[in-house]
């Protein structure tokens, strides 16, 4: 560098060519190697299921629930894994998916690693609807569903047009969305105390985020909002490699970065929508899970499948310590979660308060 | 795919622009009509509108009166990836997701080149390697972009910018944070490529040295509109420079390149209301630049 001090103004071009066999295959080991944290992440989630299967008042060896799996074995450990747990362990498969790739979703649209759907208050107005729903409306199964979609709609059209052209990437944006949450917390506590005892009872252990009562019918919802949004996040991928360069970046490659951002974010509220009404908020899951795999991956790359993928391992290994840390004792999911991602909140504000 | 007019040259016209923010124009009335083939260099005091403008033109943002014109075809109109083909923008200060490397940086400049469900080619691979070629940071490839020095990180950007290949180049500021030695170095790789390629090159610079070197077509903006345009040589005249930036200065030959060069004296005195103090030298009214 120091020669350059006193160089003529034609600077030498660094040399060294690139060849387009050179770049495919860089572009390829980036791409393996995001495969292989995929691939990784997945075989953890297979390790969550068979433990979860396993795991329990009831236990079952691997060899056993295994038996019970393919219709060998006795009755009582078939009724027990295909009633109980594997519709628990595909449930926090599903709902971790979900969520993580809704907070990808959303930190890579705002541009910033605190808006997730739980910070910005998506996952309350969820909340909010589906507890009207349950309580007031008597709804049940699809219908509490469809009002936490309208609700997290409701929320995530405001925060857009609130947020229209204006700097997305600082604390102030996520103050937005924690005065939206707020409210949204005040809002089902006004309904939970209006409700019948034995209601709001049950109601309020699903705003902490359970697993508890997963059945087929919840499992089967949640999947059905993966594959609803699965054509949307297949295209979506490529726009949000291009929003992650910035908006004005982004125009200039030719993206409409309203509309895109919009069309995103829809994708993401009806998976929000679907994992929040069967489990209630499920907290810091979609905050943690893919910034862990994105780092994890080290190539820039949105890494959709293998944010999925630690979601899912996330909400895996956080509903096995609710049920089996406490002997006895089994604490809903999202407390899990929160212990663990409140922390790495703390942590990211930390970072964000020095630089 | 090798160096060489390939490009076809479409014309970029403002007409009758009128631009800014809700409840602020910023440019107004501004007709300008952007010479094919060559670089153009907008100048002007902050907040004269210069930025606002590229960003107009590259339809970032939508013109709140009169229109851009690619080869006379309204921009709002023009299907936005076919207008990315031919229109490219680098903002000032672009951002890369941690971790991104420097040829998958440059790869994202062939978004516009691909359909919803359409794969990466061969074709796409060529040109990301022709890209880092021509900004010489070939040997960067493999590096993140957040472990760059400044002037790295802009000619990949620009690298970025050649792979995508457009018609019309615009760059808001693309010296900014830099050091003189890089900022020749990107306004020397800049031109290179305008002369190579054919690439039509438009871009805001603050240093009107730089901008008066580097110019075929030099634009002074004033209070939202143009207020003298044409070869350096005619354009940076004291007149100018006084009513453009209040800047008192003496306008000399380079004697490196021989385009005119700006030695400022002082900055023009600031009449306050009606104060009796006269300067040395009356200061040269602005013409309003509405009517130009």
């Amino acid at each position: 560098m120091s020669a350059a001090v006193v160089a003529t103004p034609a600077v030498p071009r660094a040399a060294g060519v690139a060849a387009p066999a050179e770049v495919r295959a860089g572009r390829r080991r980036r791409r393996r190697r995001e495969a292989t944290v995929t691939a990784g992440a997945l075989a953890l989630v297979v390790v969550g299921v068979v433990a979860g299967l396993s795991l329990g008042d009831y236990a079952l060896a691997p060899g056993e629930a295994w038996a019970a799996l393919t219709g060998a074995g006795d009755a009582l450990d078939r009724t027990v894994l295909w009633e109980l747990r594997l519709p628990r362990a595909a449930l926090a498969v599903v709902v971790g998916a979900a969520l993580a790739l809704a907070g990808g979703v959303f930190q890579t649209v705002f541009a910033n690693p605190l808006a997730s759907p739980d910070l910005l208050g998506v996952s309350g107005g969820a909340t909010v609807a589906a507890v009207w729903a349950l309580l007031v409306a008597g709804a049940t199964g699809a219908g509490v569903t469809l009002a936490a979609f309208a609700g997290a709609a409701v929320v995530a059209g405001g925060l857009l047009a609130l947020t229209r052209g204006r700097d997305l990437s600082g604390h102030r944006f996520v103050l937005t969305g924690v005065a939206v949450a707020f409210m949204a917390s005040g809002a089902v506590g006004y309904l939970l105390s209006r409700a019948q005892v034995r209601a709001a009872q049950s109601a309020l252990v699903w705003t902490a985020g359970s697993l508890g009562a997963a059945r087929w019918g919840e499992v089967a919802l949640v999947a059905g909002a993966l594959v609803l949004a699965l054509p949307g996040l297949v295209a979506g991928g490529r726009v949000l490699r291009a929003l992650q360069l910035g908006p004005l970046a982004a125009t200039g490659l030719g993206v409409r970065v309203e509309r895109a951002r919009a069309a995103v974010l829809a994708v993401a509220v009806v998976l929000v929508a679907g994992a929040t009404s069967v489990v209630g908020p499920v907290a810091f899951v979609a905050l943690t899970a893919p910034p862990l795999a994105r780092r994890t991956v080290g190539t820039g790359s949105p890494a959709l499948p293998a944010v999925a993928a630690v979601g899912a391992v996330i909400v895996l290994a956080a509903d096995l310590v609710a049920q089996h840390a406490v002997p006895g004792v089994a604490v809903p999911t999202g407390v899990v979660t929160g212990a663990v991602g409140a922390p790495y909140l703390l942590w990211l504000l930390a970072r964000g308060a020095r630089s | 795919m090798t160096a060489g007019p390939a490009h076809r040259a479409p014309s970029l016209v403002a007409a009758d622009l009128r631009a800014g923010y809700p409840g602020r124009v910023v440019v107004d009335g501004l007709g300008l009509a952007l010479p094919q083939r060559a670089v153009t260099v907008v100048v002007g005091a902050n907040a004269c509108g210069k930025s606002t403008l590229l960003k107009t033109l590259a339809r970032a943002l939508r013109p709140l009166g009169g229109a851009v014109l690619l080869d006379g075809v309204d921009i709002a109109t023009v299907p936005s990836r076919r207008l990315a083909q031919s229109l490219g923008m680098l903002p000032q200060d672009p951002v890369a997701p941690e971790g991104l490397c420097v040829a998958d940086l440059v790869g994202r400049g062939r978004h516009p080149h691909h359909g919803w469900f359409e794969r990466w080619s061969a074709a796409d691979d060529a040109a990301v390697a022709e890209a880092l070629a021509a900004t010489g940071t070939a040997d960067l490839a493999d590096r993140h972009v957040d472990e760059l020095s400044g002037g790295q990180r802009q000619r990949v950007w620009i690298a970025m910018a050649l792979a995508q290949d457009p018609d019309v180049l615009l760059l808001d500021e693309p010296t900014t944070f830099l050091d003189l030695t890089h900022q020749l170095e990107v306004l020397d790789l800049l031109r290179e490529l305008n002369r190579a390629r054919g690439t039509t090159v438009v871009m805001v610079l603050h240093d009107l040295n730089l901008a008066a070197r580097y110019a075929d077509h030099l634009v002074v903006m004033a209070d939202g509109g143009v207020l003298a345009e044409g070869p350096p040589a005619d354009v940076v005249t004291p007149e100018v420079l006084h009513a453009a930036f209040r800047l008192d200065a003496l306008v000399v030959e380079d004697p490196v390149t021989g385009a005119p060069m700006v030695v400022p004296r002082s900055a023009a005195p600031i009449r306050i209301a009606d104060g009796g103090h006269q300067g040395v030298e009356a200061p040269v009214r602005l013409a309003s630049p509405k009517n130009r």
